[in-house]
């Protein structure tokens, strides 16, 4: 936090400059989402009508509800899954010696090395196989191998810099692996994991591809799915409200949902666990 | 407890070498789970994929079994016409390709370049103690929470050239004299592109960059500000050596996204030969014309690129894959 | 809800016996656009009263894309969930193969339909599927700027050219600057094939590719055709129309500042919205003609549906089919969809014309219209189509010169096809 006046000018000029940026885009959205009709393509900063119409809409759509409540489940679940095997995955991978471990690590990037669309067939006919199909496990299973590279890489990352003394006195006081990681490690951890708890979240929510492909009844569509089936009277035309609705509607749980987590972001090492 | 340690040595020596082999294999156990995931669910579908490339597989023939095996002929393949003349088919000789392949990696050069300098920026702003940080870090997040169908389609709307708001505001600046057609023009549309990409993704950085920040230990701070040094060699000399591993993994996981690129290219340019990527041709190979031999050469040529630039990276960037510096 | 449904039906015939087996339940997969499910249960409401079987819709996206890409998926795995497909113009020769053929239960109903239309579900003799309802665009025209500039309607493309850049220009002069003459689509898309086909095919250059095989795209004509649409960009349609699909050029038209639009019948109705700012103050013709050719030509759109030879209840699918295709299907769908039929005498039905206006005025359109090459491309159809585009787009955008870029395309399609 800079201390001299004009420093601090600029400081708080700069946090401004960021917000506005990163909000005006969905500000726009959202004032788009209360217009209709041929208002929605004039240009305008500030917002000249104002109706709830988009929003019915988009609530009355059948199955939108549902879809919601998919989304929240497979997105938790992708998370846990994705967090519980990565940090036993990363301890191993960070903290204990062993022949292959970089050939190991390169081995796990090179999942994430492949575009979507390529594995596509494949995953289908897995899916299939293992009688899934139209099932929320089939996403949560995609997204979960699709997620575990990069939360693997990123704890891995983060344990490595954990300072080896608090391990070894914990061994010392006869800790097994399990106990470390839980007791010890993963208080420490907490910024790394609520970050990429957050962004698995987010990337399991968002995810269209495998969401439209694995499942076929409307009680089993995830939420970018049930946004593309919003449509307008015709094939050809884009319900610009509906639409902008419907990403308010979405966005908003993502947002509080980071409200409530970012303040453990904050959580930092304290001197505490080195000191002594 | 503590009677134990002071007995003689050999004892505790034996322990401490059961314990490393103990440790080996506890870290055997905690990785098998993923690993069994990571083989059943991704080998699969990742060698189908390679061995389609290597057949003549079509849309309609992935299931059932029709298709031929027909060697490098996707990748290139020599055809003589009907009239005579002798014609270089495949993914290796094909300009649309190449093409492709240097539009991904000028656009990924830039973009990761763009968004970690942003990126780190934006994380120094929210690591500082400030009243509303809590709001400006959930306000950040929120260009990456955004459905990427949904960020194109309004930016695409934003930047048309007839009613866009862009256009509007600069036009009301006299940035420019007359509306620009952003996605249309050969020449701005990878620049629009460009600008979505890096407002989406910066969040993405800024956030792994600020949790490295977060787990510094305050303490560093502490003891440089009562050294009296500055902030700015602070930063240079402490700040960055710590955030390196934490930088290096963000790059590495930005640039895998950035050169398999294709929601925006899809959803907010014409796909011309200025914007198209490897990811799209790709896509259009498998899902528009059903082509799986063709289309999966592509995949598999993709996969060997990113791999390449991988290897190069951790090469150039001396990450350290096992540990052994920390 | 479906679930409890399909349990009740279930049980229900578990519980009549003998007369269980010919209570069959039909699923039908279909882009699920506006109104379209309410609409079909209400279309399908008098078949399931005559046999007794139950339909069960299951929508998908709007984009074709994804729809395309998910039946042909579920169809190469011969998925037998999905009885019927209600597929567009263009699917049902690229998945010939997965179809049944109809032209024998099916021959004489098709002679009551439009003949553009049949001939581009058959592939080799095979009818891969029954039309349902169509779609073919127009040339939209601003009644009110024509008037008091005192032009009149063009018939051909040079006309239009004309036409639009001396009202465009008047209209600027006057004040109005941000108007253009003419918006179309000139992305570089399926949407694109459609539009330049229009104009090859109405400058007497073709259809790509001939219904029997033959690639006749690389003539003079054709060239002609492209090299004057390529002076458009800039001079009478912005320079960002290179990237216009349809809702960008109706954004365009729909707030007045166009003076003439080529788009489907989607923005008719919504043109006359009461937010519009051309409201009542535009007319539908048929597109223009060029260089001396007399029939116009517009692109086919519309949507057809095809029975699966993997579904456990084809009998029952086909006869649900045919009743779609039929006039009683098509007049209920028209009336409450404003969907336009395909049989011809429906176009001279006075409830339909009383109830939705806008159809009788595309009559001539239809009987001019022109299917794009799918049927004698299958399955390299989409390769087809977007080698044609992008030679298209090339030239409309300065990159190229149409008759180099005609001969390139030609040579591509050769290899491609032979």
């Amino acid at each position: 936090m800079p201390t001299t006046p004009f420093w601090r000018f600029m400081f708080y000029a700069g946090v401004f400059a960021i917000v506005i940026i990163a909000v005006f885009p969905f500000y726009y959205a959202i004032m788009t989402s209360f217009e209709t009709g041929t208002a929605i393509f004039k240009p305008n900063i500030l917002p000249e009508m104002f109706s709830w119409q988009n929003y019915e809409q988009v609530t009355g759509q059948r199955a939108f509800g549902s879809s919601i409540l998919n989304s929240v489940f497979i997105a938790s679940t992708t998370v846990f899954f994705a967090l519980l095997l990565a940090v036993t995955a990363s301890y191993a991978l960070a903290r204990v010696r062993f022949r292959g471990r970089s050939l190991l690590l390169m081995t796990i990037l090179g999942v994430s090395m492949f575009p979507q669309i390529a594995v596509l067939s494949g995953l289908y006919e897995l899916v299939n196989f293992l009688g899934i199909y139209n099932r929320p496990w089939a996403l949560v299973m995609s997204y979960t191998i699709f997620t575990l590279p990069f939360t693997v890489w990123v704890l891995t990352t983060f344990m490595r810099e954990l300072p080896t003394e608090i391990e070894e006195a914990a061994i010392v006081d006869g800790a097994t692996p399990w106990v470390i990681i839980t007791k010890v490690f993963l208080p420490l951890l907490w910024p790394a994991l609520v970050t990429t708890g957050l962004l698995a979240f987010i990337g399991a929510w968002n995810e269209f591809l495998f969401a439209l492909t694995f499942t076929i009844s409307e009680d089993m569509r995830t939420v970018p799915v049930a946004i593309a089936l919003l449509s307008g009277a015709s094939v050809q035309e884009i319900p610009w409200g509906p639409i902008m609705a419907a990403s308010v509607i979405v966005t908003v749980p993502l947002i509080i949902l980071v409200l409530i987590f970012q303040r453990k972001i904050v959580a930092g090492l304290t001197a505490g666990g080195v000191k002594g | 407890m503590s009677s134990d340690k002071s007995t003689n040595a050999s004892p505790t020596a034996g322990k401490t070498l059961n314990l490393e082999q103990q440790r080996v294999r506890a870290a055997y156990m905690f990785l098998a789970p993923m690993l069994i995931m990571l083989l059943i669910v991704a080998a699969w579908p990742l060698f189908r994929s390679i061995s389609f490339s290597f057949t003549d597989a079509t849309a309609n023939t992935i299931f059932n079994g029709q298709s031929e095996w027909i060697g490098f002929d996707n990748y290139v393949e020599k055809k003589i016409r009907s009239n005579g003349t002798i014609r270089w088919k495949g993914v290796l000789v094909d300009g649309d390709w190449w093409n492709a392949v240097w539009n991904t990696v000028r656009f990924s050069i830039v973009s990761v370049a763009l968004e970690t300098i942003l990126g780190l920026l934006v994380a120094l702003v929210l690591n500082a103690e400030f009243k509303g940080r809590g709001l400006v870090r959930a306000a950040v997040l929120i260009p990456w929470a955004i459905p990427t169908i949904v960020s194109a389609r309004m930016w695409g709307w934003m930047l048309n050239d007839q009613f866009g708001i862009i256009n509007e505001i600069m036009l009301t600046f006299h940035l420019i004299d007359k509306p620009i057609a952003w996605t249309a023009s050969s020449d701005t549309a990878m620049i629009a592109v460009l600008m979505v990409d890096v407002w989406k993704t910066t969040p993405f950085m800024a956030l792994l960059i600020l949790a490295g920040l977060q787990m510094i230990p305050r303490d560093m701070y502490e003891s440089a500000r009562i050294d009296g040094i500055h902030p700015l060699r602070v930063f240079w000399r402490v700040t960055l050596p710590l955030l390196r591993p934490a930088i290096l993994v963000a790059v590495i996981f930005r640039a895998l996204d950035a050169l398999r690129i294709f929601d925006l290219i899809y959803l907010l340019t014409p796909q011309s030969d200025s914007t198209i990527t490897m990811s799209v041709l790709s896509y259009r190979e498998l899902q528009q014309f059903g082509d799986y031999g063709e289309g999966s050469a592509m995949s598999t040529l993709l996969f060997l690129i990113i791999t390449g630039f991988v290897l190069l990276y951790i090469k150039l960037g001396r990450v350290d894959l096992s540990g052994e510096k920390s | 809800m479906t679930s409890f449904f399909k349990a009740t039906v279930a049980a229900t015939a578990l519980a009549l016996g003998a007369s269980a087996v010919s209570a069959a339940e039909i699923t039908y997969v279909s882009g699920a656009v506006g109104n379209a499910v309410e609409d079909f249960k209400k279309i399908v409401a008098p078949w399931e009263a005559k046999t007794g079987h139950t339909v069960t819709l299951v929508p998908m996206p709007a984009s074709t894309t994804d729809q395309f890409g998910q039946y042909r998926l579920w169809l190469a795995a011969g998925n037998g969930d999905i009885d019927l497909y209600q597929t567009d113009v263009i699917w049902a020769p690229q998945l010939a193969d997965h179809f049944v053929d109809l032209s024998a239960t099916a021959g004489e109903l098709m002679k009551s339909h439009f003949p553009s239309i049949v001939e581009s579900q058959t592939v080799d003799g095979k009818l891969v599927a029954l039309p349902l309802f169509t779609d073919a665009p127009a040339l939209y025209y601003r009644k009110d700027l024509l008037e008091k500039h005192g032009a009149s309607v063009p018939t051909t493309w040079e006309e239009l050219t004309a036409t639009a850049k001396a009202v465009q220009d008047a209209e600027r002069a006057a004040g109005n600057n941000d108007i253009w003459g003419f918006v179309w689509q000139g992305n570089a898309y399926e949407g694109l094939t459609c539009d330049a086909l229009e104009w090859v095919k109405s400058s007497g250059g073709g259809q790509i590719v001939e219904p029997d095989g033959s690639i006749s795209i690389n003539n003079a004509k054709a060239a002609a055709a492209l090299e004057l649409a390529a002076t458009w960009p800039g001079s009478i349609s912005p320079e960002g129309v290179l990237a216009y699909q349809e809702e960008e050029a109706r954004g365009v038209w729909q707030t007045g500042n166009a003076v003439f639009m080529r788009n489907w019948p989607y923005a008719y109705g919504l043109g006359n919205g009461s937010d519009s700012s051309v409201a009542g103050k535009f007319g539908v013709t048929t597109l223009p003609t060029g260089q001396g050719h007399d029939t116009s030509a517009a692109t086919l759109g519309g949507w057809n549906v095809a029975v699966s030879k993997y579904g456990d209840n084809q009998e029952a699918a086909i006869d649900l089919a045919m009743y779609l295709a039929d006039a009683e299907a098509q007049k209920t769908r028209s009336i409450i969809a404003s969907n336009l039929p395909t049989i011809v005498s429906l176009y001279e039905d006075a409830d339909i014309a009383r109830e939705q206006p806008i159809i009788p005025q595309w009559k001539d359109v239809f009987l001019q219209a022109v299917p794009r090459p799918s049927a004698p491309t299958r399955e390299k159809y989409n390769e087809v189509s977007t080698l044609f585009f992008s030679a298209v787009h090339s030239v409309i955008s300065g990159n190229a010169k149409a008759a180099d870029a005609l001969a390139g395309l030609e040579d591509d399609l050769d290899d491609l096809l032979n």
